[in-house]
């Protein structure tokens, strides 16, 4: 009944194979730390570092390889054992592989990378009856964030993804009620992008 | 004075749509919408609940929640991580100490901040007398929402002497900021360790007291058994922790699934109930409290001496990157997701709060109940609000 670690990355390296969708994610090469390598994290430090701030990072970027789509990370360091990234149109196909291995669902949100014009989502799983943990994240272009909602396949995600929205203005299709949530009911601003003024 | 028949007959006759609109029913049953709070005792806050009512069915409700919502979030995004930390006890203001503790945890996680021992068992301590101060004022407000007065008298009693013994540890009584990354604000002295080891002793045969005299109640049972029931898959699939997954008889607690601490050193039991039922959730936070008091104990006992704070830089900027951290709060798991861009401020904090998912179920848990019911399913959740609009 419960998946191991093994069998969950075997899955997910088959579902992103499966549709070699444009992972947007050369920029995002020096902002996701790569994982448990015991060389890999010093290497990757100062490259992030920069990389936020000055956009000649992101030219420099594409030089270091990029981290595999789906990486078992140290718990005791990240929180955390399995980061899977997918390409957008594949969250929900990411999510029913979680589902059908008996996951439950965390929390849904974003993070705004303004630097590199991207938002990224970021969804947390986490297993009733064995102690793992997987993060599927996707990146977005930022001037038209959209991906297909998961709450069909999680119902829990329904209400992570109206506060996404809320704070983002990351749209979630196919969802069935994406209406202003936390925020006031006539808020039209998305507070946690970073170039929100109050 | 008491309005007669004759006096309605006088009033002008309705206008379509005015008051008490009906929705388009089934043709014979027609519904109504009821709305229950903001400002409703049962609702423990201020959450609203817009209900679609037939008779006294509930068709459909629908939570509504934001009246509270303060933006932790966003303020984490601009003062430094230190600065974050009086936050962390602002958001389930009943269960602070697990909340800092969660936020401490992830900036130690991140910056590899070693903390002494004596610090990890004083957490524990504190954070299980937390939890028991906690789980008293849910049994005391659940058992007003059902009708009994007295027992909230005697729950507040006990928490007070909580509050007063973390009081004087450090300062606050609700809202506390006890832990700092690396440590404890300050050391326990003998008065807190004295009257901890009295409250034990206090407790157990309270405890016991509530046992014989409210759960084997046959109001109580009646008003429980068998009411809102929540599946262990319905859980899963809402992400529901805490109390309520272990009430569906899933061994589900941070404290075991991903040890923290120094808990992984401590015996104790994670009590599940299958039945699923309120009754379930009532009995797993009621044994809770005696796994607390067996937990705090032990750590009593074994309290090693030595330095509460560890070495922590002056500056503190952590590697960039994303960090979890989850915690057993009151209300199930807390987890903190940190993403730093290697500054002295975090470029990004996820909070996520335990009652937010386990409230997000109660539209499909509460359909075809009675409203009786469904709010003794809503104390059965023990929500608080400023946790689940943060």
């Amino acid at each position: 009944m419960n998946p191991s670690l093994e069998q969950l990355s075997a899955e997910f390296a088959q579902l992103i194979e499966s549709a070699p969708a444009p992972v947007s994610a050369p920029i995002a090469a020096g902002l996701v730390e790569a994982g448990p390598g015991p060389t890999t994290p010093a290497a990757a430090a100062p490259a992030a570092v920069v990389a936020p701030v000055a956009p000649a990072a992101a030219v420099a970027a594409p030089a270091a390889p990029l981290p595999p789509p789906v990486q078992s990370v140290d718990f005791a360091l990240k929180g955390y054992h399995l980061d899977v990234r997918v390409a957008p149109d594949q969250v929900v196909a990411a999510a029913e592989i979680l589902d059908r291995t008996g996951f439950g669902i965390d929390a849904v949100t974003g993070v705004d990378w303004i630097a590199q014009s991207e938002m990224e989502v970021v969804y947390d799983y986490f297993h009733p009856t064995s102690p793992l943990r997987v993060v599927v994240r996707a990146r977005l272009d930022r001037a038209a964030p959209e991906l297909p909602t998961v709450s069909n396949v999680f119902p829990g995600a329904n209400w992570h993804e109206r506060e996404t929205h809320d704070f983002f203005g990351i749209r979630f299709t196919g969802h069935p009620n994406l209406k202003p949530f936390l925020l006031p009911e006539d808020a039209d601003f998305h507070p946690l992008r970073k170039d929100y003024k109050p | 004075m008491i309005a007669s028949k004759d006096s309605f007959s006088n009033l002008p006759p309705l206008r379509p749509g005015a008051s008490l609109v009906p929705l388009p029913g089934d043709g014979v049953n027609e519904t109504f919408v009821l709305n229950l709070g903001p400002q409703h005792p049962a609702a423990h806050g201020v959450l609203r609940v817009l209900l679609t009512m037939d008779g006294e069915w509930i068709q459909r409700a629908e939570p509504i929640i934001g009246y509270i919502h303060r933006m932790h979030e966003k303020m984490g995004e601009n003062r430094s991580w230190a600065k974050f930390l009086p936050n962390t006890g602002r958001i389930d203001y009943l269960s602070a100490m697990h909340y800092t503790h969660a936020f401490v945890g992830v900036v130690e996680r991140a910056a590899k901040i070693e903390v002494p021992p004596r610090a990890e068992y004083v957490r524990v301590i504190t954070s299980e007398l937390n939890r028991i101060s906690s789980h008293m004022v849910w049994w005391g407000a659940l058992l007003l929402d059902l009708g009994g007065f007295t027992p909230i008298l005697y729950a507040f009693d006990d928490r007070e002497k909580i509050l007063d013994l973390l009081e004087g540890l450090c300062g606050a009584r609700l809202t506390y900021c006890y832990y700092r990354f690396g440590g404890l604000y300050n050391d326990v002295d003998e008065a807190f360790l004295k009257g901890t080891r009295e409250f034990l002793q206090h407790m157990k045969p309270r405890l016991q007291m509530y046992r014989d005299l409210v759960t084997d109640n046959i109001i109580l049972r009646k008003r429980l058994t068998d009411i809102g029931p929540i599946s262990a898959d319905m859980c899963r699939r809402y992400g529901a922790t805490g109390p309520v997954i272990r009430g569906a008889g899933v061994a589900y607690d941070v404290r075991r699934a991903e040890p923290y601490s120094v808990y992984p050193q401590l015996d104790f039991k994670i009590p599940t109930y299958p039945e699923t039922d309120s009754m379930a959730r009532y009995l797993v936070r009621m044994d809770e409290m005696e796994q607390s008091l067996h937990i705090i104990e032990q750590a009593l006992d074994q309290l090693p001496e030595g330095p509460f704070m560890g070495k922590v830089p002056r500056v503190l900027k952590l590697p960039p990157g994303d960090t979890c951290y989850a915690v057993e709060a009151a209300r199930g798991r807390f987890m903190v997701r940190i993403v730093s861009d290697g500054k002295e401020i975090p470029y990004r904090l996820k909070l996520r709060a335990p009652s937010f998912s386990n409230l997000s179920l109660y539209e499909e848990a509460s359909k075809g109940m009675i409203l009786p019911d469904a709010l003794a399913m809503m104390g059965s959740l023990d929500l608080v609000i400023p946790d689940i609009d943060r």
